[in-house]
């Protein structure tokens, strides 16, 4: 099967959702086997942020794979990728409010106004929530071309992320350094058409 | 000077998980039984010179509940064997102690390098269980096995210019993979004022749960201070020098914004970056709040009267 049959497959999509809810249901799974380790909570805090921002670089990887690969399919893919990505943030939020604040919604804000790292984190889940609300036909017709200067919001979404990851690291900056090179060279590959299309737009005024 | 036993006169089987102690006191028959040679198969997973034995029981004891030995082996912040909370337990899996020795310098009548049973006498040992709480706010609650470092130190004679005592980790990145890496300043250093040092609370550990200290967990002597943060707690040691000025520590020379040098338990002194207030008992889901000096106020207030915790955090 060709690359271009692959993604334009029936099952593609299936086999994405399956990918996406795999993590999950392994942690799930060895929740219930006791099998997180002697911190389970720092576990799933850590496993659900990781994932958030895994499937956001992946999100964010897909238009340069059409690119590189010539094969436009891949964007079929972008938004159940981005609305796991939410849904991984979710559940990482979720977690800590439960675990760590004890649903006290006071603790809450103290923490998030307190510590920069935690403000970071929540302001890209806040920002996650537009675009997850906005990811559907109608709102994509509505909205029109407001849509996709809304969606540029991912990318000020990934550097908080990226950041919230670094900045809690107490000394070992090997992990979060290597997504934030991921995330570079993402920014760096959009950086190009941004400037061709400023170029376009500078000769279509003169 | 300090009552140690009013607070803490209950009898281990109080405090001690029935089959903990039920395991423990199978052990200490079959060792008294069975005899060295077989003893040593019996345990393959250690392979310490210095084995604990018998030990006083319960000498100092808590109310709260001791958390299980799987987790406390399994978990461990020992980044000479890796940064992950997992790595030490398998990446110290081959690290051999054998002939362990510790070299005491500085400002003593007895300087040298000693065999570690000539440090710290197995007659003499003695199970205590302190709260460990972890800088980065999780805790647990361990029954060490070792021997007050203040009548080691006494032992040593220190001069009146011992103001402060430093402790080192080995250096050597071959039996300590973790070293390979520059996470930290290599050796790990560590240190107490003297009078935190003589503290009576202050243990020299060579076992927990009643048997020999494993790997990760800082085989075969590490320090034990319950009012300050883990980190304090060194590991491996290999160093003892009696100064006249404060040590560097690794911690310290990394992050000084971070990490000061008295590094007390301490609630109303957050972590820049995080806060201190409350921690995360390993076994427990939602968090505890964090006493003071880790619940050892009573105890160990007294050496910072005049100190500004704030400042000198």
């Amino acid at each position: 099967m060709t690359l271009s049959a692959a993604l334009k497959s029936a099952y593609a999509k299936p086999v994405v959702h399956l990918l996406c809810l795999a993590p999950l249901c392994l942690l799930l799974v060895a929740a219930f086997n006791d099998a997180l380790g002697a911190n389970p909570v720092e576990k799933l805090t850590h496993e659900t942020g990781e994932w958030t921002l895994r499937l956001l670089l992946v999100t964010l990887s897909l238009s340069p794979l059409r690119q590189w690969t010539g094969e436009a399919a891949w964007i079929r893919f972008r938004r159940i990728l981005g609305l796991y990505c939410y849904f991984y943030c979710c559940c990482h939020f979720s977690i800590w409010f439960i675990a760590d604040h004890s649903l006290d919604p006071g603790s809450m804000i103290e923490d998030i106004v307190k510590r920069p790292y935690i403000t970071l984190g929540f302001s890209a889940f806040l920002l996650l929530l537009p675009l997850a609300l906005t990811s559907n036909q109608a709102m994509i017709r509505r909205l029109g071309k407001k849509w996709k200067s809304l969606h540029q919001l991912v990318y000020l979404v990934l550097l908080l992320g990226v950041l919230h990851f670094i900045w809690q690291v107490k000394t070992d900056y090997l992990e979060p350094t290597i997504y934030a090179i991921i995330a570079m060279i993402l920014l760096i590959h959009r950086v190009g058409p941004i400037k061709r299309l400023k170029l376009k737009s500078s000769t279509v005024a003169r | 000077m300090i009552k140690l036993k009013k607070r803490w006169e209950i009898s281990e089987s109080e405090v001690t998980p029935e089959s903990l102690y039920r395991q423990r006191r199978e052990f200490i028959k079959a060792a008294s039984t069975i005899g060295g040679a077989m003893l040593l198969n019996a345990w393959p997973a250690a392979n310490a010179s210095y084995r604990v034995g018998d030990y006083r029981k319960g000498v100092i004891s808590l109310d709260d509940e001791i958390t299980g030995e799987e987790d406390v082996t399994a978990y461990n912040n020992f980044y000479e064997f890796g940064t992950g909370k997992e790595d030490p337990r398998e990446n110290s899996k081959r690290f051999m102690t054998d002939d362990w020795t510790v070299v005491v310098s500085g400002a003593c009548e007895k300087p040298g390098t000693y065999g570690l049973e000539d440090l710290i006498k197995p007659s003499e040992l003695e199970e205590r269980i302190y709260r460990l709480r972890c800088v980065e706010a999780w805790s647990m609650v361990i029954p060490w096995v070792g021997v007050p470092l203040g009548s080691i130190l006494r032992e040593l004679q220190p001069t009146s210019a011992a103001r402060y005592v430093a402790f080192k980790t080995l250096h050597d990145p071959v039996r300590m993979p973790g070293q390979q890496r520059a996470v930290l300043h290599w050796p790990y250093r560590e240190g107490l004022t003297i009078a935190e040092a003589m503290h009576p609370l202050t243990l020299l550990s060579v076992g927990m749960y009643g048997k020999t200290m494993p790997n990760q967990n800082g085989a075969p002597v590490r320090l034990v201070v319950p009012w300050k943060y883990g980190f304090k707690s060194i590991k491996s040691i290999v160093g003892i020098e009696f100064t006249e000025v404060q040590p560097l520590t690794s911690w310290n020379m990394s992050i000084p914004r971070e990490y000061g040098f008295y590094s007390n338990v301490n609630p109303e002194v957050d972590h820049p970056r995080w806060s201190q207030k409350r921690e995360r008992r390993i076994g427990e889901i939602f968090k505890r709040d964090t006493l003071m000096f880790n619940g050892y106020e009573e105890e160990v207030a007294g050496l910072y009267d005049d100190l500004d915790l704030s400042v000198n955090f």
